[in-house]
């Protein structure tokens, strides 16, 4: 198959990795380079500054305050997110009334439903699950605090998204929600693939439903679940933040700061404050906040692969 | 505890989720019912986080039909009748169509460029070997776990430069550079499993590697392109971040962005029915897709995480 062939290579990788380096490639390194420098992206003229933007970094509040909520999306909305998917997906899975006569271990009646609509956010864009939440928060006339008056709760009426105390949290709920479906989906395929076999054994051995989960579902679902991890904790860095903090919050990222990201950061600096130099610089440290994150998590949870 | 008669232990009683990893699982009794409370148990659950999920998707087909009064004075309440003059002001004054219609054509181009460009590379890299090949692959990858948003500062002046900033061709071409990472990911590892006796036959027959390749390997690839192709869709159909950063023409607006400044521009003009109703515009064809094709997105969606 030598006639050709590097003809052929090149013709077909030419148009995709050209595409790749100029749109995605070039500006990553472009952005390192420009972290060095005072550019502010509105005029072509730069001169370089060396660690300057840097040492600013580390002096500005607003950006400790960013990286402080990035890596509490990073930790907290995966932990939550995945310990609630392998809970209902143990439940769909195991969690079903004993027929006789039947399988040992059996799933809910109407598990097929409850993936169908766990599975609807998943589907429709961040941006229209953080705007319809948006109003759902709202304090006078959403959804939540109307729905607190009607069972009699009139005292508490929370200002959501308008209190600095809790409107990071609102907000992270709101990926929760959007995001557990995908995994209940995803833990259900791989508990289906446990053989029944394993089951049955830690029944007869006497073991109860939550030590079988510990002890037999969980050691095999282990590496789907930190691969989960590392998925969602790269969302919840990125895009997905940016998007429901963008347009859910005050501000955006308020108030007070209360909300605020890094990925979010870096877009008002290049594109509000027109100090793009200094916006990369914060992208520098968000890719490195990104990878550390990655490294940590793959490395925790390395375990002895399980073979079954 | 030695178990020779029927009943199997009953785990949790009910309120005590074994979703806390500290509880420990010492605690739990032994039950009669054989799986009865953990069956209603697990129902409960299931039901409550089913409620959870649909709630605010009915809340928002709910108030779409509302006049702007009873949104505001009760927002639960049932409408009194389907005010589905909302949905015209949408469709029309709001330039709903006029986003869904740009929607279309940013997915469309650069859905079929992403299978295209991708399936090529990938294509390339899974079955030939070259120098250079596992670096290019990885190079690929790479692009998978990088914050786009730090790329985001200097694409918007590359963008620029061309001469392509808020233009339906610019974004399409963004969306394929970035799509391909993972796309170039999967279908590597799929061309991989195929059978490589069917292509060499093909090749001693006379065809070309190019001819191969479209008539003989992406056909036999169909499974894998689908699975890719509607992750694609969805991630494209559902992109915010990309046309926030380079596409500012309101003219030019994708759906999700249209929506976010319709919620800006309408809450001065107090038009909130008209906004829920773009808002459900925008979800319903998307929820009704994936209800058609409940399998196919599915496994679409999961097949990129398991691997």
């Amino acid at each position: 198959m030598q006639h050709g062939k590097y003809r052929f290579i090149v013709g077909f990788l030419a148009v995709p990795l050209g595409l790749y380096a100029l749109f995605v490639i070039w500006p990553f390194i472009q952005s390192i380079y420009y972290s060095f420098t005072d550019w502010t992206g509105l005029s072509p003229e730069y001169k370089m500054v060396g660690f300057d933007n840097y040492s600013r970094m580390l002096d500005d509040d607003i950006f400790w305050k960013s990286l402080q909520h990035s890596v509490m999306f990073a930790l907290l909305v995966p932990l939550v997110t995945l310990s609630l998917a392998l809970f209902f997906a143990f439940m769909i899975n195991v969690g079903g009334r004993r027929r006789r006569g039947g399988p040992a271990i059996t799933g809910v009646r109407g598990s097929g439903f409850y993936k169908i609509v766990y599975f609807f956010p998943q589907v429709l864009s961040i941006a229209i699950v953080a705007l319809l939440f948006q109003f759902a928060y709202n304090p006078d006339s959403g959804a939540i605090n109307s729905l607190l008056r009607g069972i009699g709760l009139d005292s508490l009426q929370p200002l959501w998204l308008g209190d600095p105390n809790i409107a990071l949290w609102c907000v992270m709920a709101v990926l929760v929600w959007s995001t557990v479906g995908f995994f209940v989906v995803l833990f259900s395929a791989g508990m289906a693939s446990i053989p029944a076999e394993l089951y049955e054994a830690a029944l007869l051995d006497g073991a109860d439903r939550a030590t079988t989960f510990f002890k037999v579902t969980l050691p095999l679902l282990w590496d789907t679940v930190q691969s989960g991890w590392v998925y969602m904790g790269i969302l919840a860095l990125g895009a997905e933040s940016f998007a429901v903090v963008q347009i859910m919050t005050t501000g955006p990222g308020g108030p007070d700061y209360s909300t605020t990201v890094m990925v979010l950061y870096v877009y008002q600096k290049a594109f509000r404050d027109g100090q793009a130099a200094y916006a990369t610089t914060i992208g520098v440290a968000l890719l490195l906040v990104t990878l550390a994150f990655a490294a940590v998590v793959m490395r925790l949870g390395r375990r002895e692969r399980l073979e079954y | 505890m030695k178990t020779t008669e029927t009943p199997a232990p009953v785990p949790a009683e009910p309120g005590t989720p074994v979703l806390k990893t500290e509880a420990a699982p010492g605690g739990l009794k032994e039950g009669k019912k054989e799986g009865t409370t953990l069956n209603v148990f697990s129902h409960g659950v299931l039901v409550i986080w089913a409620i959870m999920v649909g709630m605010p998707l009915v809340w928002a087909v709910m108030t779409s039909f509302k006049d702007d009064a009873s949104i505001f004075g009760s927002p639960w309440s049932l409408p009194d009748k389907l005010n589905f003059d909302n949905w015209s002001r949408a469709w029309s004054q709001a330039h709903m169509s006029d986003y869904f219609l740009n929607t279309v054509l940013v997915v469309g181009g650069s859905l079929v460029g992403t299978l295209v460009l991708g399936s090529m590379a990938a294509y390339v890299l899974a079955r030939f070997d070259f120098p250079g090949n596992r670096f290019i692959y990885y190079l690929f990858i790479a692009g998978m776990s990088f914050p786009i948003m730090l790329a985001l500062v200097p694409l918007f002046y590359v963008v620029d430069n061309m001469g392509m900033l808020n233009t339906i061709h610019g974004l399409i071409l963004v969306y394929i550079a970035y799509s391909l990472p993972f796309t170039v990911f999967f279908l590597t590892g799929f061309f991989r499993t195929l059978p490589s006796s069917v292509a060499e036959a093909a090749f001693v027959d006379g065809a070309s590697h190019t001819r191969t390749f479209f008539q003989v390997m992406l056909p036999m690839a169909k499974p894998g392109l689908i699975s890719v192709g509607i992750f694609n869709f969805l991630g494209q159909w559902n992109q915010y971040m990309l046309p926030t950063v380079l596409n500012t023409d309101p003219d030019k607006h994708v759906l999700t962005q249209g929506l976010v400044q319709l919620a800006v521009s309408q809450g001065y003009k107090g038009d909130w029915s008209g906004l829920f109703a773009g808002l459900v515009m925008a979800m319903l064809p998307v929820l009704a897709a994936y209800i058609v094709f409940q399998r196919q997105v599915v496994q679409g969606l999961t097949a990129g995480a398991l691997k």
